[in-house]
């Protein structure tokens, strides 16, 4: 069931209702949640049944996991999660202007451990990193997404959005083509959601595991034949500030079950 | 070596003796079909749960055999007729020595 959802600051209002099948974009923003089966939702609200709840758990035990040359764990400076964590995920990704770049949550993480921890990061899409963003991400669950356009992350905002719009690959489609003008229209016979990321990291049932919004985005890319971008790149950086923002004031999911 | 991984358990703690129970569980597991391949062409062995044995009081009331084709993190959903005041014990067992194993506490009026 979709949790309370906040009026944006643009005037949009959420509808988990229906899914539109106007040929004009929607004026009305939707999670994918609102395209799955019965079934597949179910199978996300009962966090008995949602596969992903593994990963959250796992998340949990490794906040408290002592590592690194500082010995310390995430509990060690943040204490308990369900307090200090509140919100976070949902203002990622965020300009760092100590780094001089953008950070998703997981870059955030692995600042932690290389910084605060003195250890190793960890591999994006791997087991420990993912489970770590689910923990934390789920904190926010139910809270709008509060990414605004600021001075510090207006450029990758605009890389973002530019390439949202730009055609790419063999097929020499644009992400906007299919998300934003044929949103709610199909694709091989599934239903082309309008492309928030309100459920990151998602238990994808076509992957039989928790993977990042960075995944999916490189999944798209292979779609329409373009060489992916790297993982932990500028390009996907800037690529998921931009769906963030776009898809700012909806609630966060996390963890999401998808087909 | 044996390893385990977590588990999760949906059933109701009271019941009514004679009544249908609905009982879900869900495991923690990979389900490596050993039909997949690594980037670089060689086979990534299989690894999965093999059997799941539900015993209710010692008695046991449902057994499942795994293959390859179930996917991950296997959820079995299944029902049992409750008859008496006892436990239900979960137990999975599976390639390379794994195991895993929890139990839910039933009380039947």
């Amino acid at each position: 069931m979709i949790k309370v959802l906040v009026i944006c600051a643009i005037g949009m209002v959420i509808s988990g209702v229906a899914v539109s099948r106007a040929a004009s974009p929607s004026a009305e923003r939707q999670s994918s949640y609102a395209l799955m089966s019965a079934d597949t939702k179910a199978m996300q609200d009962d966090p008995l049944l949602n596969p992903a709840t593994f990963a959250v758990l796992d998340g949990q035990a490794l906040w408290q996991e002592s590592v690194g040359k500082k010995n310390r764990s995430c509990a060690t400076c943040h204490g308990d999660a369900t307090t200090s964590m509140k919100g976070v995920a949902a203002s990622f990704p965020k300009f760092n202007s100590a780094k001089g770049s953008l950070v998703n949550l997981e870059g955030q993480i692995n600042d932690c451990r290389v910084k605060h921890q003195e250890a190793e990061p960890l591999a994006y899409e791997s087991k420990p990193l993912l489970s770590l963003s689910a923990f934390v991400g789920t904190q926010s669950k139910g809270m709008p997404i509060t990414v605004e356009r600021n001075a510090a992350n207006a450029t990758s905002l605009d890389a973002g959005q530019h390439l949202f719009n730009q055609r790419m690959g063999q097929l020499n489609l644009s992400c906007a083509q299919c998300h934003a003008e044929r949103a709610g229209q199909k694709l091989a016979g599934n239903p082309i959601p309008q492309a928030h990321p309100t459920a990151y990291p998602i238990y994808r049932l076509e992957w039989q595991a928790v993977g990042s919004l960075q995944r999916r985005l490189r999944n798209c890319l292979t779609g329409v034949r373009a060489e992916p971008y790297a993982l932990g790149s500028k390009e996907l950086l800037d690529l998921e500030l931009f769906l963030a923002w776009r898809a700012r004031g909806m609630a966060l999911e996390t963890p999401g079950v998808r087909p | 070596m044996s390893k385990t991984s977590r588990t999760l358990v949906t059933m109701p703690t009271t019941a009514k003796k004679g009544e249908i129970l609905e009982i879900r569980i869900i495991v923690q597991h990979d389900m490596e079909s050993g039909f997949r391949h690594t980037e670089t062409g060689q086979r990534v062995p299989r690894d999965i749960i093999r059997d799941f044995l539900c015993t209710y009081n010692g008695v046991e009331v449902f057994r499942v055999e795994l293959h390859p084709a179930m996917g991950a993190n296997p959820l079995i959903i299944f029902t049992t007729v409750a008859t008496e005041s006892g436990t239900l014990e979960f137990k999975w067992s599976g390639d390379n020595g794994y195991t895993s194993s929890t139990s839910s506490k039933l009380t039947v009026t």
